[in-house]
């Protein structure tokens, strides 16, 4: 196994694509490390992404926010002006594994890992983060949800890798929040978990996304729900209907953390939960 | 012993003296232990839960230059085809045997088939692709149902039920019944006016202990091997690996590495008698390590277990029955806690009628090991829920019906003896006026209490304590500590002598340098260890005294010794215990005690947890809000680790009680061989675990101690279960209440 720790995106895109073997991207490497460890995958090469300065760099605007591909979980939460911009997407990578955890990982490489139960996954969609993507022939710019095509799947080409996500520019009253179910504090994985974002306009949702994990092979996004809360001030009613479009958007699987039909309605709950969070943050009030 | 003794280091809080060494990384656990051209071993393990082994090919394993030994079954002369042939074969060593290496048969994911040593760990383990197995796959029995069941798969041929009234006379899965009974259970309840009959059933669970097993061997044709390894009882390992390889305990050395958990699942040996067949093979120095994956599925976790129980009482309280039939999974094979689990399901209770039935039942998962008072926590967890819902139903106070019902000095016990003086009255007590049963319950909360019991055991130890000529020592022990007691066994020899705690190093000694101690276990330690200390201690006063009268030229009984200090009777002449060292030259040599003895005594402990839950209706999540654990310590010498041993007990029941499990496939694979997915409860899971130590004295012992490491993990099964059965105004029968489960109840309750 080749180990290579490039200073340049180009760099880093060269070594990809010159290598014939199996080459994994290594950001935090709470995944890869583990997934090597386990002897689940034998990589010939590992490319550190860490060294490559503009990767580390998270910028922080109303305009728009930049996470770069190699900035641990950890320095979301300590932006005091992404906590207020984005304070789901910064709850999700905040409840990564644990203080440890969150001092390396990613939320590219939680993206990219693409597990069903990532929890960055639901509030970067929700956001309508867009992933910018290198590769040999250039630059690309995909919808998070374009990136994850089933447990372990991304639509990523073998030569190509993520440089960054970027989260939209904010306007009017707007928050986000995410919820996940897990039976301990942390160190746990999300049995079922929902992300809320909410954009109001006197207390009426103008515009809404509603995204749940780990109750499918990717992430779900349900425009019934968003649209049950469209026009409302969340009222009983819009909740209800919400929390049904939910679990009717779920396909959960039975396993050792959950059965599909626990996974069914705990998502309503954590939906319902997570909108009234977001709607209070947004401003809402009821 | 009197109780109103004024100690002078019983009691604090010392700095214990292996704490420094753990806490900079600088102690040597079971893996840390690497030594000039040593190899490593790796095992191949089964991937199915049940299956005939039609062939194990090691030949091209054999064949590969980097294979530097390989191990199977055959390799042990006590028991293989061989000793089969030559009728030497050691039949009551064959269990053990057929657990560290499969014999024909796999009986659970991750048995050992068969070992491989090369340079490396990763080398080893690449190798293991080299050796062919050829299985004939059966249907797994992975619970007591199904192994009970007329037409379940028989895990062994031979198996016949023992202990039925009749002879069995057809293999089983049923290894053993048993029976205790007391009065006249009929005639019990047909006293009573309430009865209530329930069923209750545990999963089976962990120890987790955070070190993983590991070992280093040096086979040595020209004396003793050595083994290095963390256990809770080195002379016992050298025991088992000297019965399975057919060698005399002189040509084996078991030093004890620090250990980083044990709680029972250190007591038998899994990788030690394979490493050292492959160091004898390969003449190296072989060192082996569970990962955390081969922990769960191939050590000894604890029985998960059915129970139904029966009790009746009058409406004033008085219970006339008891009754309860006991179901342990022994896993692949038999020897369950299924005897303590029925000797201790009712024993906190003064009741003229008891009736008990035990069976133990092996199904297709790892062989069972001890967990804190083996067999107890299932089966008082049953008890308890039953006399918890029995109170209710006649509307009294669950601290009011048991001390109403409570065992007390002169209680006949079903198992036996009459309790000498204990404590369940006193706990009761102590839980009444604790500031948690007299706080108000919170709304969405439930609360439970419980009571629990264990025998304690003494048993050998062996002490020797040596002075240095400056007044310094050494206590010499063999009791691998696992809670702290080297801190124990200082502050009671210092408590005799007169000296400071940490003048005296207390060391954990290999098999050669001490006499046979029995395993840490049975919360021996500080009792029976303690016991031998305190001997060895009042050997070296004797010797002291002695010397200071053949230097002021009196006899030993004009010599005085209180506080450190010799003083002669007959004038003014005193001599402290450094200076009698510092001559001791001129007095006939150097000075060491010595103590070797089986304690007996041993002071059953009694404890009563609180609990108090609150339950999440829309998912069921639970969470601790508030616990409190009282237990009887004897006599606490270190207060700290009495109050850690409590708190942890009460952590691990709580584990046990709401998110730890196994879980199996169909096929009988286990899906959660991690802690990510096997949930034990984190710190900040939990609030702090109040303790409360309650002090009767064990008059057996000269301090007072009774054992305090396993009663704390029995009663937190019923507090749990009965706080969360309170939250949810729902019965709870079953371990653990995970939050499916509790959302289940609570769904089909609307
Ligand atoms: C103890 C523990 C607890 C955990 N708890 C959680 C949890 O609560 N919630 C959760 O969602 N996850 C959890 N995880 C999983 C993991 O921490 C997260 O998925 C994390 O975000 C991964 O980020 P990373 O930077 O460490 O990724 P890495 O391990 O470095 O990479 C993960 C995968 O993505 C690829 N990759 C990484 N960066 C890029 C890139 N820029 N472009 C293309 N491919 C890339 C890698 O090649 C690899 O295949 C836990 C892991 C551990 C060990």
């Amino acid at each position: 196994m080749r180990f290579e720790s490039p200073t340049t995106t180009k760099a880093a895109a060269t070594l990809l694509a010159s290598e014939s073997g199996v080459a994994h991207v290594l950001a935090g490497g709470t995944d890869l490390l583990v997934r090597m460890k386990m002897g689940s995958i034998e990589p010939d090469l590992v490319v550190d992404i860490k060294r490559i300065e503009s990767l580390r760099t998270l910028k922080v605007a109303a305009a728009g926010v930049q996470i770069g591909a190699a900035v641990p979980a950890v320095r979301l939460g300590e932006s005091d002006k992404l906590r207020s911009l984005w304070p789901g997407v910064v709850e999700a990578a905040n409840l990564i594994g644990s203080d440890q955890i969150q001092g390396r990982c990613t939320v590219v490489g939680n993206l990219c890992n693409a597990s069903p139960a990532a929890d960055s996954v639901p509030a970067l969609i929700a956001a309508g983060a867009k992933a910018l993507v290198v590769g040999p022939k250039g630059k690309r710019r995909v919808a998070v949800e374009k990136v994850v095509l089933g447990p372990g799947r991304t639509s990523l080409a073998r030569d190509e890798f993520i440089e960054a996500v970027v989260l939209p520019a904010r306007t009017g009253k707007s928050a986000d929040a995410y919820l996940r179910f897990t039976p301990r504090t942390e160190m746990d994985i999300a049995v079922v978990s929902a992300a809320i974002n909410l954009t109001l306009s006197r207390g009426i949702v103008q515009s809404a996304k509603v995204v749940l994990g780990a109750v499918a092979p990717t992430a779900v996004i349900v425009p019934a729900a968003a649209k049950a809360l469209i026009g409302t001030k969340l009222d009983d009613a819009a909740l209800d209907k919400m929390v049904a479009a939910c679990r009717a958007a779920c396909n959960p699987i039975d396993d050792k953390r959950g059965t599909i039909a626990y996974r069914t309605k705990v998502a309503g709950v954590m939906a319902r939960r997570a909108a009234l969070i977001a709607y209070e943050r947004a401003g809402g009030s009821k | 012993m009197s109780e109103a003794r004024e100690f002078k280091h019983i009691g604090q809080r010392t700095i214990r003296p292996d704490g420094f060494d753990k806490v900079t990384g600088k102690a040597n656990y079971g893996a840390d232990l690497s030594l000039p051209g040593m190899i490593w071993g790796a095992i191949l393990r089964s991937p199915h839960a049940h299956a005939n082994i039609k062939k194990l090919d090691v030949s091209r394993a054999q064949a590969s230059p980097d294979v530097l030994a390989i191990a199977t079954f055959e390799d042990f002369p006590s028991v293989n085809a061989a000793a089969q042939r030559n009728g030497s074969q050691r039949k009551d060593l064959m269990d053990t045997a057929c657990n560290i290496f499969a014999n024909q048969k796999v009986l659970y994911h991750g048995h050992a088939v068969a070992a491989i040593a090369a340079r490396s760990q990763a080398a080893a383990i690449a190798a293991l692709d080299l050796i062919d197995v050829e299985y004939e796959v059966l249907t797994p029995v992975l619970n007591i149902n199904d192994a009970i069941s007329a037409d379940a798969p028989i895990l062994h041929e031979t198996m016949m039920t023992q202990g039925l009234a009749e002879p069995a006379t057809e293999a089983s899965n049923v290894s053993a019944r048993m029976e205790l009974k007391k009065g006249d259970i009929e005639a019990g309840f047909a006293a009573a006016d309430v009865i209530v009959e329930r069923a209750y059933d545990t999963p089976t669970v962990h120890q987790g202990y955070i070190e993983p097993h590991a070992t280093t061997v040096v086979f040595n044709d020209n004396g003793p091997s050595m083994i290095w390894c963390p256990t809770q009882g080195h002379f016992d390992v050298r025991a088992r690996v000297a019965q399975l390889m057919n060698l005399e305990l002189g040509q084996i050395k078991v030093v004890a590495s620090e250990i980083g958990g044990g709680f029972g699942g250190k007591t038998t040996v899994y990788l030690e008698p394979v490493a050292l067949i492959l160091s004898k093979k390969s003449g190296r120095p072989v060192k082996m390590e569970m990962s955390r994956g081969d922990v769960f599925r191939a050590s000894g976790p604890a029985s998960a277990s059915q129970s139904r129980i029966k009790i009746g009482a009058k409406m004033d309280g008085t219970i006339t029955a008891m009754q309860a039939t006991l179901h342990y999974e022994a896993g692949a094979f038999q020897g369950s806690p299924m005897g303590p689990g029925c000797m201790t399901v009712f024993t906190p209770y003064d009741v003229e009628n008891l009736y008990v039935e035990g069976f133990d039942v092996v199904v297709n998962k790892p062989k069972v090991a001890a967990y804190r008072a083996p067999g107890a926590p299932q089966s008082e967890f049953a008890a308890e829920m039953a006399v918890n819902e029995l109170a209710k139903k006649i509307g009294m106070d669950p601290i009011e019906f048991r001390l109403k019902n409570a065992a007390k000095e002169g209680t006949q016990t079903i198992y036996g003896p009459k309790l000498k003086v204990v404590g369940l009255v006193a706990c009761l007590e102590a839980a009444k006026s604790s500031p948690h049963y007299n706080a108000p319950i919170p709304e969405n909360v439930g609360r439970g209490l419980a009571a629990g019991f264990w025998f304690n055991i003494g048993g050998q130890s062996s002490v020797i304590i040596n002075l240095n000529p400056d007044g310094t020592g050494t206590i010499i022990e063999g009791s691998p500590d696992i809670g702290g007691s080297r801190a124990s066994m200082q502050m009671m020899a210092a408590e005799i002598l007169g000296v400071a705690p940490s003048s005296l190093n207390p060391i954990v000694a290999d098999t050669e340098h001490v006499a046979y101690n029995q395993t840490t276990g049975g919360s021996r330690t500080t009792f029976a260890t303690g016991m031998a200390v305190v001997e060895a201690a009042e050997d070296i006063v004797e010797q002291l005294k002695a010397r200071a009268a053949a230097m002021w030229n009196v006899t030993a009984e004009q010599v005085d010794f209180t506080d450190g200090v010799a003083h002669n009777l007959s004038g003014e002449d005193q001599l402290t215990l450094a200076e009698i060292c510092a001559s001791a030259e001129k007095t006939g040599g150097q000075i060491s005690g010595r103590a070797n003895i089986n304690a007996r005594g041993a002071g059953p402990s009694f404890a009563v947890h609180i609990c108090d839950i609150k339950v999440d209706k829309e998912t069921g999540k639970t969470d601790v809000v508030r616990y409190t654990a009282i237990q009887d310590a004897g006599k606490a010498i270190h207060p700290s680790y009495v109050e850690g041993q409590f708190q942890g007990g009460a952590v691990q029941g709580i584990g046990w009680a709401l998110n730890e499990e196994y879980v199996y496939s169909k096929d009988g694979i286990m899906e959660n061989a991690g802690f990510l997915d096997y949930r034990i409860p984190l710190a900040s899971d939990l609030p702090e675990i109040e303790a409360i130590i309650v002090e009767v004295p064990n008059s057996f012992h000269p301090f007072g101690v009774r054992g305090v490491g396993e009663t704390g993990i029995i009663p937190p099964l019923a507090a749990v279960g009965t706080a969360v059965a309170e939250a949810i105004g729902q019965p709870i029968s079953s371990l653990p209440c995970s939050p499916p489960k509790i959302l289940k109840l609570l769904m089909a309750a609307h």
